[in-house]
């Protein structure tokens, strides 16, 4: 079972914010989820060989150039942003 | 049902608009009720429409999809278009590009009526979890559709679209399809481009369609497939029309079924109809093996670490600054401080909903220092025994068939307070996407439940790039039904 600390611990990593009755729910939740991967334990991977033997796909790799957007224009992009100042987006200070 | 069309549209007898109108109403009169939509595209559908109605009158050829109406999952971009994937936090988020299915589909003529409602960010099994309405499934309207893409599925289910395109990435096309007795297809990893489409795990998503035959799934799925510059893991086009290889024959073909598969928590009644369909493929003259995927009861465990991993990842950028919506202005607040930091949490603790709260912090977990070996290092390498076991399988044999979900399309509730009950939906599919493989579901039948017929699907999954093969087989599977009801 994982403590509360820990959940608060994962929420803000993930940037989540919680209240404590959520802390609380997570908890249970993802423990019971957590439980369930335990099946995987018992497989011992030391002895099996992983390789699969299939093909993959080679990691395409290409040219890292600045490519001009043809149809969708600056402003398109800029619309989405939820809060905007004299063409800058606009984000609370870090610290 | 599309080749028909197509035939009334050249021939004249059928105009693409008014074809496109009597959707549109259809719309308007059922989906009150059903809640396929989240947004209805009618001008843009009447424009796409009346292009095809003056190329006809030229006298040009079109092609098989052009002037048919179809629908979108709410997570595929289309310029000019809210794009919602189910989630408060892109309220009012408009697409600035089209996704390359939607291109494609513009290109091929087809008539794009609007785009459907689909569990947040495609996290669940029955489209309860979006965060904008219910969608009920047109068998019964006390029941889930299935989900993810549960709005695509009642779309079609109830004939408010010819086709509709969904995402799977564990079951998101086959269960819902299940559920509501159409055909839902997911191709093989890197068939279909994922540019534009909202990710969710990206080693495991792919689109595919939803129709009412497997004829049709194949002409829908000829047109989106192949190469695209925009996204790496897709390969190139090897120029197959998939509605051509539907001859019905499929004597000697070699079907497996994964003995590990019909244990545990498999309903009887679908084991039942499983068994007849089993009957049915053999007295078409296929060969029916019983095969063994060794590795088949660690893929929901698998699964279910890789897949929140890869959404921690892919969700970190909704963040309250890019796109979306903000709560920099709401009252409700999670911190104390007035930094940067106060923006996400405060964003994404509202913005979120319960089950991508859940994965993303599962995600993370498994990510994080100190428990990264155990799980998703693990889970990578148990991926390749699943994937071994498949590639084990089809040397044996040509298709591996089984349910595509243990049971019927269950009641709004069922399993909310019950996430593990909920991902035991996924099964059966979640198998096809870790191991990249193509797989249909397509009607078996029905099970009897309160009075009323509720459909089942089967499962057909092929090796990877062999869309055809299972594509014939479904389809003489769904020809040989119907020469049973005459």
């Amino acid at each position: 079972m994982l403590t509360s600390e820990e959940v608060k611990h994962i929420a803000l990593l993930a940037r989540i914010g919680l209240t404590d009755s959520e802390v609380e729910k997570y908890r249970n939740e993802l423990s019971g989820v957590l439980d369930f991967f335990h099946e995987l334990g018992e497989l011992d991977l030391s002895r099996e060989s992983v390789g699969d033997g299939i093909p993959v796909k080679e990691n395409d790799t290409r040219e890292d150039r600045v490519a001009e957007f043809v149809e969708i224009g600056r402003e398109d992009i800029l619309n989405g942003v939820p809060v905007r100042k004299d063409g800058f987006i606009k984000v609370r200070s870090v610290f | 049902m599309i080749r028909e069309l197509h035939e009334k549209l050249k021939s004249g007898t059928l105009t693409a608009v008014s074809l496109a109108e009597s959707y549109l109403s259809r719309i308007d009169e059922r989906d009150g009720e059903i809640g396929a939509f989240l947004s209805i595209l009618g001008e843009d559908a009447r424009k796409s429409a009346r292009f095809v109605d003056e190329k006809i009158a030229r006298g040009e050829e079109i092609g098989l999809l052009e002037g048919v109406p179809g629908a979108v999952k709410d997570n595929m971009c289309k310029v000019g278009t809210r794009t919602t994937a189910g989630s408060k936090i892109l309220d009012g988020y408009v697409s600035p590009y089209d996704a390359t299915v939607i291109e494609r589909l513009s290109g091929a003529g087809a008539v794009i009526l609007g785009k459907t409602n689909m569990d947040e960010f495609a996290m669940g099994s029955s489209t309860e979890s979006s965060a904008y309405r219910q969608t009920k499934n047109p068998v019964d309207p006390e029941r889930v559709p299935g989900g993810s893409s549960g709005g695509s599925a009642a779309a079609v289910a109830d004939g408010m679209a010819v086709f509709a395109l969904g995402s799977d990435t564990g079951g998101s096309i086959r269960q819902p399809a299940s559920f509501c007795g159409i055909v839902g297809l997911k191709p093989t990893y890197g068939r279909v481009s994922r540019y534009g489409l909202i990710a969710m795990a990206s080693s495991l998503d792919q689109i595919g369609p939803f129709t009412q035959t497997v004829e049709d799934a194949a002409i829908v799925f000829s047109e989106i497939y192949g190469y695209d510059p925009m996204d790496v893991t897709t390969a190139e086009s090897d120029g197959k029309r998939f509605e051509d290889f539907l001859s019905g024959d499929i004597c000697g073909l070699r079907i497996g079924v994964p003995k590990e598969y019909l244990s545990g928590g498999l309903d009887d009644r679908v084991r039942k109809t499983f068994d007849a369909s089993v009957e049915r493929f053999r007295s078409l003259g296929a060969e029916i093996r019983e095969i063994s995927l060794p590795h088949a009861k660690y893929a929901l465990p698998v699964y279910y670490i890789i897949m929140p991993s890869e959404v921690s990842s892919n969700l970190a950028r909704f963040d309250g600054v890019r796109y979306g919506m903000s709560v920099d202005d709401k009252t409700e607040r999670f911190s104390e401080s007035d930094t940067l930091l106060e923006t996400y949490l405060d964003t994404r603790g509202y913005g979120f909903g319960d089950e991508v709260k859940r994965r993303v912090m599962l995600g993370t977990y498994a990510l994080s220092a100190g428990y990264y070996d155990a799980y998703y290092k693990k889970a990578q390498d148990v991926r390749k025994l699943i994937r071994k076991d498949f590639a084990d399988a089809f040397r044996e044999v040509d298709l591996v068939f089984s349910p595509t979900a243990p049971e019927p399309a269950f009641r709004f509730g069922a399993k909310q307070d019950d996430p593990v009950g909920m991902y035991l939906s996924d099964i059966y599919t979640v198998t096809a996407n870790l191991a990249g493989i193509p797989a249909i579901s397509f009607p078996m039948g029905t099970v009897e439940e309160e009075g009323k017929r509720l459909p089942v699907g089967g499962q057909l999954m092929g090796k990877w790039f062999d869309e055809e093969t299972m594509l014939r087989a479904a389809d003489a599977f769904e020809k040989a039904g119907a020469d049973e009801r005459k």
